[in-house]
């Protein structure tokens, strides 16, 4: 059964819009697109934390460092998303690259603490460009251009574009963790001093997997730009860093589908809880509190945990 | 720049550090000897405010509203670590991040319900003017105050801790927990009682802050990264690592806002000072801590040696 499930839920995707569309669920789909975009950055968090053991606390900044790249380059007159995304995903990864070079010489609550004082800088800076909104932050005039004929300002367009992206992340990061390098990183996670005791270079395998869960954040950060058509620097507060957090231990840290699962359960909730009620904060509050206290594995652990017991 | 700013700007410093340090003190020793990650921390400073501005429109007296929403909020303190925290201890940190940051939420949105998003909390009449304490320098009084309270409750809690009995536990606690747990100390009572102390000190910082920055829903969100700043510079279960990191957070922070500004007009274009100037201040404090950890990775004064 969990073989095919993955692919059900993404024939149930690329499905999705098809219905929608005729039905005039328009808001829907921009929102699929939000938390299929969420999805990959928790993706993203989820290879850092899940599988690398480190317990980053400053995400945000790489997909901050993705969604300014693709805004500031609009505002230079630079719209094709060929040469935008590319370089969003590039400073993302150079900019977690130069941070975890610094962070991971430090170890437990130490490393939370830097990787959020290092996010916060980046929010700082991005608060301090004045040139480009500062603290306002920017609209972007139009969605990146990607030629072929496609428009991305057409929702459904920008939707199936998504959905491809985070389906080949996915595919990706189940080849990357099944391969050596994953399977050292979940080593090192379980033991560093063992690893390092056989030989392995610890410290340059985790800095590897910290750019790459960057530059995957940088994407996300290029997508969820377009998705807003604006970006300001609340993107990189702490608390998103947080919220991407809770998203990968909501889905279940160190599972493939963790992140995903994760962003879904977090978004759909926010916007259920928030039909209800303006306090829709109290009710998220809570539901998560529940799931620590009764779930401690997160929602993918709750199911494997069912299916094995 | 003149001594006289230079002056001001120190006191500033020196009030603002002594506040974090109140807020830091009770983070450290919740961190150090439970070994909890409590985000929920700078919520307890919101009630707090948000008590003390409630009491101040009941009972018209400044001071017994503080004292009052001090006891309120260890209250409150300790109902939360009777209720939830208590369950988190034995879990990984990251669960405990989770836990409290949906604490935040909900303490946030109860508060919106039961008082709105914003609470008006002014200093004593009789503390709203300045007063000239060197010739030249006129500076606010509730300033000063701020500064003596903060100072007294400093004194105070390294008595407690350095001179009673309950003090010595909390040492053995932040020093080795499994070593204090075989030793016979009572180490659930004691976890109750130090949350509750450090949610008073938060009611403290957050009434004493609430007249000069906002009683408002979210201000304990900002605050709360400082004071996490704070505890890893000096060392996390570090009493005196909390008030030295506090005072150098506090001191590099004010002055950076007063005068990187002015200082970088000296070498840049005046606009791009400007626009410069401010984020580099706000940045400093955590380039601080960076390099604190580059070279000291367990932080200047280490609890556990």
């Amino acid at each position: 059964m969990r073989r095919w499930l993955p692919f059900a839920v993404l024939a149930a995707a690329a499905a999705f819009p098809l219905v929608a569309r005729p039905l005039g669920w328009d808001f829907y789909i921009g929102f699929a697109s939000r938390i299929m975009i969420y999805a990959l950055a928790a993706s993203s968090l989820n290879l850092v934390l899940g599988y690398g053991g480190m317990v980053s606390f400053g995400h945000a900044a790489f997909v901050g460092a993705g969604a300014y790249t693709v805004a500031v380059l609009m505002a230079e007159g630079v719209a094709s998303a060929w040469v935008a995304w590319p370089l969003a995903v590039a400073l993302a990864g150079a900019l977690a690259a130069a941070i975890g070079a610094v962070c991971l010489r430090t170890r437990g609550v130490y490393f939370i603490m830097i990787t959020l004082a290092f996010a916060q800088m980046i929010y700082y800076i991005a608060v301090g460009m004045r040139a480009y909104g500062g603290e306002e932050g920017l609209n972007l005039p139009t969605r990146s251009q990607l030629g072929f004929g496609l428009d991305l300002k057409d929702d459904v367009t920008f939707y199936y574009l998504v959905l491809a992206i985070l389906a080949a992340a996915l595919y990706a990061l189940r080849r990357t963790v099944g391969a050596r390098f994953g399977r050292v990183i979940e080593a090192i996670r379980e033991n560093e001093t063992r690893m390092d005791a056989i030989g392995f270079p610890t410290y340059r395998y985790k800095l590897v997997c910290f750019a790459l869960g960057g530059a995957l954040a940088g994407l996300a950060g290029a997508l969820l730009a377009n998705q807003n058509s604006y970006v300001n620097p609340n993107l990189l507060y702490w608390t998103q860093s947080g919220t991407l957090m809770i998203m990968v231990i909501l889905g279940g840290v160190g599972y493939l589908y963790g992140g995903v699962l994760g962003a879904v359960a977090l978004l759909v909730l926010e916007e259920v809880v928030s039909g209800y009620t303006i306090h829709w904060q109290l009710g998220v509050g809570a539901v998560m509190l529940a799931i620590v206290l009764f779930a401690p594995r997160g929602l993918a652990g709750l199911a494997q945990g069912r299916r094995d017991g | 720049m003149s001594g006289i700013l230079l002056l001001e700007q120190s006191l500033n410093g020196l009030q603002f550090g002594l506040m974090l340090f109140l807020l830091a003190a009770g983070l450290t020793l919740v961190f150090g000897i439970m070994d909890m990650i409590n985000l929920a921390h700078g919520s307890l400073y919101m009630v707090g405010a948000f008590l003390a501005a409630t009491f101040v429109d009941l009972t018209g007296s400044f001071w017994l509203a503080v004292a009052l929403a001090l006891a309120g909020t260890a209250l409150v303190g300790m109902a939360l670590e009777v209720s939830v925290l208590r369950r988190l201890y034995a879990r990984d940190h990251l669960s405990q991040v989770l836990a409290t940051f949906a604490l935040i939420l909900v303490a946030n949105e109860t508060v919106r319900i039961v008082w709105g998003p914003q609470l008006p909390l002014a200093a004593p009449p009789a503390l709203a003017g300045p007063v000239e304490i060197v010739p030249g320098l006129q500076y606010s009084s509730y300033r000063l105050v701020i500064i003596a309270v903060g100072l007294a409750v400093a004194a105070a809690l390294y008595f407690a801790i350095a001179r009673t009995r309950v003090g010595m536990l909390v040492r053995a606690g932040a020093s080795n927990r499994e070593m204090a747990v075989a030793m016979g100390v009572n180490i659930k009572r004691l976890f109750t009682i130090v949350f509750g102390c450090a949610a008073a000190l938060c009611a403290v910082a957050g009434a004493m802050l609430g007249p000069i920055l906002a009683v408002q829903v979210g201000m304990g969100e900002n605050i709360l990264i400082l004071a996490f700043v704070v505890i890893v510079i000096g060392g996390i279960g570090s009493i005196r690592g909390a008030l030295v990191g506090a005072l150098l957070v506090g001191v590099v922070d004010t002055m950076g806002r007063a005068f990187l500004p002015h200082l970088l007009r000296q070498f840049l274009r005046a606009d791009l000072a400007g626009a410069l100037g401010p984020a580099l201040a706000s940045i400093l404090i955590y380039v601080l801590m960076a390099a604190i950890l580059f070279w000291k990775p367990q932080g200047l004064f280490p609890a556990r040696g």
